[in-house]
C-alpha cells in the first residue's frame, strides 16, 4: 500500500529527489516529512496538484530570497509547505506548531544523553 | 549545515528541522490525523534510501587499501571525507577494528548518536533500552541472541556512543576473498557487522 501511494506522490511530483527506483532522502528527517505528507494525502486533506501548487510557492518564495536551487534543500521546502497546509487546513495552528516545537526543545535540553526524547505535559511552558 | 554545529556534553540536542517535524508529528497524532506505527512502516520502507549509506564501501576499501585502513583508524571523519562524502555529523566519527583476540560492538539509544549517513536508519532492536542496557551487562549474551558466539578468550569490547562521537566497527575480512575488488568486497559487509552485532557474509553465501 505504501509501494503504491509513494509511487503516487513520485509521478504526481516530478522534482521530488529520486533514483531510479524511488524517493531517496539526505536525512531522517526528510523521510519523516515525507511519510507525514504522504499520510495525509492518504486521508485526502488534499491532493498532489494541490501539494505541488503549495510547495512551487514555497520553492519560489525561497529562491526570491537566496535558495541554491540544487536540491538539497527540496525537503526543507517541504516542511514549510506541510506546516502552512495543515494551518490553511485549520487542522493545526501556527501557533501550536510553535508550542510544540519548543516543548520538544525543552524535552531535549532536559534528557540526558543516551535516553530516548519523549514530550512530557511540563515541557509546555504556559503561554 | 550550522544546526549541528554547537554541541553540549550533557543533554540531547535535536536540530530545528527535527524539533518541527517532531512537533508536526506529534500534534497530528493526538488530532487523529496520523498514526505513528503507519509512519513508521513507511519510513523503513526507504531505510535504505535514506543518507549516502557508504559505510559497505569504507570497509571494503580498508580490507582493499592498507594506508586507507591507516587512515581510517586513526581518523575515520577525515578518511570518510576522502571518499567524497561530506557530512556534519561525520565529524565525529571513530573506526574500532576486530581482530582475531578483540571484537567490538556499539551502543547507543538515539537515532542521534547512530552514524546513520553510513549504516541507513537505526534497527528498531538498537533503539530499544534491553539491547542497551544487557548489550552493557551482558554483551555475550546480546551476541548469542543474534546468532554471534566468539571464542571464549576473544576480548569483547562495547562502545557507547556520546553526543560527540560515534563508532564504525570495522570487521574482519572474510577469508577467501583474496583479489576481490572493492564492489565485491563490499557487498559482503552487513549492517549489523558495522554495528557488531553480525559478522560479514562469507563468500558464497547468499545474500
Amino acid at each position: 500500500m505504501t509501494d503504491a501511494a509513494a509511487a503516487r506522490a513520485t509521478s504526481a511530483l516530478p522534482d521530488l529527489p529520486r533514483d531510479d527506483v524511488g524517493p531517496v532522502f539526505r536525512e531522517p528527517w526528510e523521510a519523516q516529512a515525507f511519510a507525514i505528507a504522504l499520510s495525509l494525502h492518504e486521508r485526502g486533506l488534499f491532493t498532489w496538484t494541490e501539494w505541488a501548487a503549495a510547495l512551487a510557492d514555497e520553492i519560489k518564495r525561497a529562491q526570491a530570497c537566496g535558495d541554491p536551487d540544487d536540491g538539497t534543500t527540496y525537503y526543507r521546502h517541504w516542511l514549510a509547505t506541510l506546516e502552512k497546509l495543515v494551518a490553511a487546513k485549520g487542522v493545526v495552528t501556527l501557533e501550536d506548531q510553535h508550542r510544540y516545537r519548543d516543548a520538544w526543545d525543552h524535552a531535549a535540553d532536559r534528557t540526558p544523553h543516551g535516553s530516548p526524547i519523549e514530550l512530557r505535559p511540563e515541557d509546555f511552558r504556559p503561554s | 549545515m550550522t544546526e549541528h554545529d554547537h554541541h553540549h556534553h550533557d543533554h540531547s540536542e535535536l536540530s530545528e528541522t527535527e524539533l518541527r517535524v517532531r512537533a508536526l508529528e506529534t500534534i497530528l497524532t493526538e488530532k487523529g490525523y496520523v498514526d505513528p506505527a503507519a509512519l513508521d512502516a513507511i519510513i523503513q520502507a526507504y531505510e535504505t534510501k535514506i543518507g549516502p549509506h557508504n559505510g559497505a564501501r569504507v570497509v571494503a576499501k580498508a580490507w582493499s587499501d592498507p594506508a586507507f585502513r591507516q587512515f581510517l583508524l586513526e581518523d575515520a571523519s577525515k578518511a570518510v571525507g576522502t571518499l567524497g562524502h561530506v557530512s556534519r555529523v561525520g565529524d565525529h566519527l571513530v573506526a574500532v577494528e576486530n581482530t582475531p583476540t578483540r571484537h567490538n560492538m556499539v551502543v547507543c539509544t538515539l537515532c542521534s548518536c547512530y552514524p546513520w549517513e553510513m549504516l541507513g536508519l537505526p534497527p528498531v532492536w538498537y533503539k530499544a533500552a534491553p539491547y542497551r542496557s544487557r548489550a552493557v551487562k551482558d554483551p555475550r549474551g546480546v551476541l548469542a541472541d543474534f546468532g554471534v558466539s566468539l571464542p571464549r578468550e576473544t576480548e569483547i569490547r562495547v562502545w557507547d556512543s556520546t553526543a560527540e562521537t560515534r563508532f564504525l566497527v570495522l570487521p574482519m575480512r572474510p577469508e577467501g576473498t583474496d583479489g576481490w575488488n572493492e564492489p565485491q568486497l563490499a557487498e559482503l559487509v552487513t549492517r549489523d557487522s558495522m554495528i557488531g552485532t553480525g559478522f560479514p557474509k562469507r563468500p558464497g553465501a547468499s545474500s
